[in-house]
């Protein structure tokens, strides 16, 4: 069924806060963006000088940005396929809880509402190397934990702070898609002989396939985009460049180095990569997917 | 006509409450914590000791966050009358001249008395143009020392505090043998290790008197001296002599739970370390190194300076005049020094200080105005003014990480930080030239 209405302006209208939303905070920053990448400007701007495409050529010919380039896509991949799996694992034992089902899936979702800077703060404590407890007792256990020091080790307290929140979100959908499976699949499965793993395999898994897509996305582009807080907190981009995701890079070069055509041109790059993404989420990858 | 008297009254008042309101002057500051309370109550001391002009000190985050927003609020004219900006953000300060308002011009126009020379020249030497002129108001200067764990000392049996980098080393064996696990550890790498390495051994950091005269400079900080001392630094990272612990002052735990026993951090790190160290401490020098140099030179100085911003009204600039006279008072000055251990800005706050007996009762809290104040600083010793150094910074900071972890070694990681670093100064002279 469509509704329609009776006249033209109206729908107009409806969609007037939004698309002022769209245009104040999205659209007109991106113009902002597009034409600041072409320009070599001062931090005061006092003065400004067009360089066409240098900007990017600096960019394109740095080694450094490749680099980050790589560094961001593992440290995403990462941060999703971790954040996924755990939180599936979760939601299959939480699904199967009965007695204080409602406290014990609580306690799961609220690491969602803390702040991913704070996120960051919390876990750069527990890793620090001289005072930290999970540190001390790695160190104790024989690994020579110091992420200052050691860009793999970065790494992982990078990747460890950003999943966990995510796992909450993840949760969350995955115990709804839980919830969705109809029972008597299931037990159709049982009475057939087909052990719990492999219900698990065959059954409920495929259906939950729209939901891992979904989240899938969501968490690489939460992984792409909103992990600046954590990475500030923790490691700051570093040892060496081990840590410097693109999106941490763009603050770094435009608001602590103040070279704004440079991170001008860094964001558009940016801005292309969430149009690629988006275009081979719905183009390819949604089709293989069964959504009933 | 009850209409009309009400009117009268409510014009009345308002035109008094001109008259009597004074001249609000806006400071953008960095100093969080007990120092933003004391800056508050420089602030209000003024405020109260005259009524012509009202300064409001206003928390912007930290160093870069008080720069940035300060840049973001000038292209969008808001800006306030003083900012407070980080020593490595000077070049960048003093390129954007539509921008300033150069403190020695100020205080001229403004009719306040102002005598260049009361002031310490090895502190405003950092913000001085080339012509000796100051262009903003040191406010909070520090420089690097040594601290030292006395009571790791006695039970080592070392009575001695290194004053060379090979004492220290062998400091460093005798307390690994007494069961220390690291001997010392550092806060921010490239001011101690480089740039005042640099300076102890008057070695330029920069072609063209370390940027002072243009923008033309060229980083020259992968010399033998500093690449010898940064692959020592590896080789001392490696058998625990020393420790890395990050890039600003993270190694400050290390010293405070005695598993480092020296620390190179800023003079200004002194009441922290005060108040957290549960053993006894001292403050020595920064050390050079033995046969490199005669007589170790001066180091140079961190912290920030405030700096006055154009587009303001003649009426507040008068009261920023007044407050930056105010604040150079040896009273405020050297309470100021007292309280943050930040080092006082004219010779009369020195010498109040010394007069009042702080430096006996405190020891240690000297040590940096000496060093600071060695003999008169030469072309390499006067300060850097470098721009895009803030990003420089981070390039040696990747680049030395890289030495301690063993990957590259101090030749090439030096190298490559000066390759990387004239790149950007290249791009700051294009867009300043």
């Amino acid at each position: 069924m469509t509704v329609t209405f009776p006249q033209k302006g109206l729908p107009w209208l409806l969609l007037l806060p939004q698309l002022l939303v769209t245009a104040i905070f999205f659209l007109w920053p991106a113009e902002q963006a597009l034409e600041q990448a072409f320009y070599q400007e001062d931090a005061f701007g006092l003065s400004r000088e067009f360089v066409g495409f240098e900007n990017f050529i600096d960019l394109f010919t740095d080694p450094l940005y490749y680099q980050s380039m790589l560094t961001t896509l593992f440290f995403s991949f990462s941060v999703a396929i971790l954040g996924i799996s755990v939180a599936l694992l979760l939601a299959v034992m939480a699904d199967r809880v009965i007695r204080g089902k409602l406290a014990y899936q609580t306690l799961l979702i609220w690491p969602y509402a803390v702040a991913p800077a704070l996120a960051g703060v919390l876990w750069w404590i527990l890793f620090d190397p001289s005072m930290g407890p999970i540190a001390l007792w790695l160190n104790s256990a024989g690994v020579d934990w110091n992420h200052y020091l050691n860009g793999n080790q970065a790494m992982i307290l990078v990747v460890i702070a950003s999943t966990w929140k995510q796992i909450s979100y993840n949760f969350l959908f995955f115990l709804a898609g839980l919830q969705a499976v109809p029972r008597s699949l299931i037990e159709a499965a049982s009475i057939d002989g087909a052990s719990p793993f492999k219900r698990f395999w065959t059954i409920v898994f495929p259906l939950l396939s729209p939901t891992t897509f979904f989240l899938l996305v969501v968490n690489l582009v939460y992984a792409f985009f909103e992990t600046f807080g954590v990475i500030d907190a923790t490691t700051k981009g570093g040892p060496g460049q081990s840590t410097n995701t693109l999106v941490y890079k763009v603050f770094e070069d435009g608001f602590v180095g103040l070279d704004l055509g440079g991170s001008a041109a860094q964001s558009v790059v940016l801005m292309g990569i969430v149009g690629l993404m988006t275009v081979i989420q719905f183009r390819f990858i949604e089709r293989k997917v069964q959504y009933s | 006509m009850y209409k009309f008297k009400l009117a009268s009254v409510v014009i009345g008042m308002s035109l008094a409450g001109s008259a009597l309101a004074a001249t609000e002057v806006e400071w953008w500051h960095a100093m969080g914590g007990a120092n933003g309370e004391k800056v508050n109550e420089i602030a209000k001391a003024f405020n109260d000791s005259q009524d012509a002009y009202s300064v409001k000190p206003v928390y912007k985050g930290n160093y870069t966050e008080t720069m940035t927003s300060a840049i973001a609020a000038f292209r969008a004219k808001q800006q306030p009358a003083i900012v407070q900006v980080f020593e490595v953000g000077t070049a960048s300060m003093m390129a954007a001249k539509g921008a300033i308002y150069p403190v020695h011009q100020l205080m001229r126009e403004s009719g306040q008395p102002f005598d260049e020379s009361t002031y310490l020249s090895a502190v405003t030497g950092y913000y001085t143009s080339s012509e000796g002129k100051m262009l903003s108001m040191p406010f909070n200067s520090s420089t690097p020392v040594l601290y030292y764990n006395k009571d790791l000392f006695k039970k080592a049996g070392i009575t001695q505090a290194p004053k060379t980098w090979q004492e220290v080393e062998t400091t460093a064996k005798k307390l690994q043998q007494s069961g220390v696990s690291c001997g010392f550890t550092t806060a921010w790498q490239s001011w101690v290790h480089l740039e005042n390495l640099s300076s102890r051994h008057n070695v330029p950091f920069a072609s063209l008197d370390n940027g002072f005269g243009g923008l033309k400079t060229e980083l020259t900080f992968n010399g033998p001296l500093q690449v010898a001392h940064v692959k020592k630094m590896g080789e001392w990272q490696k058998s625990g002599v020393f420790s890395y612990s990050g890039r600003t002052n993270d190694g400050a735990a290390k010293f405070y739970s005695q598993e480092c026993a020296m620390f190179t951090e800023s003079s200004a790190g002194y009441a922290g370390i005060k108040r957290n160290a549960k053993f006894e401490f001292g403050v020595t020098e920064l050390p050079y190194w033995e046969g490199k140099v005669k007589q170790p030179s001066n180091t140079i100085i961190g912290g920030a300076s405030l700096w006055v911003l154009q587009g303001h009204s003649k009426e507040e600039y008068k009261g920023v005049a007044s407050f930056l006279s105010y604040l150079s008072r040896a009273s405020v000055q050297a309470d100021w020094h007292q309280f943050s251990g930040y080092l006082p800005i004219t010779k009369a706050a020195y010498s109040l200080t010394k007069g009042q007996g702080f430096y006996a009762a405190n020891p240690g809290t000297e040590t940096g105005v000496t060093q600071m104040t060695t003999g008169t600083p030469t072309a390499n010793t006067k300060g850097l003014r470098l721009g895009n150094f803030v990003q420089i910074r981070g390039v040696i900071d990747e680049e030395l990480e890289s030495v301690w972890s063993g990957d590259v070694d101090a030749q090439t990681a030096l190298n490559t930080a000066v390759k990387r670093g004239n790149a950007l100064l290249r791009k700051f002279e294009r867009a300043n030239d």
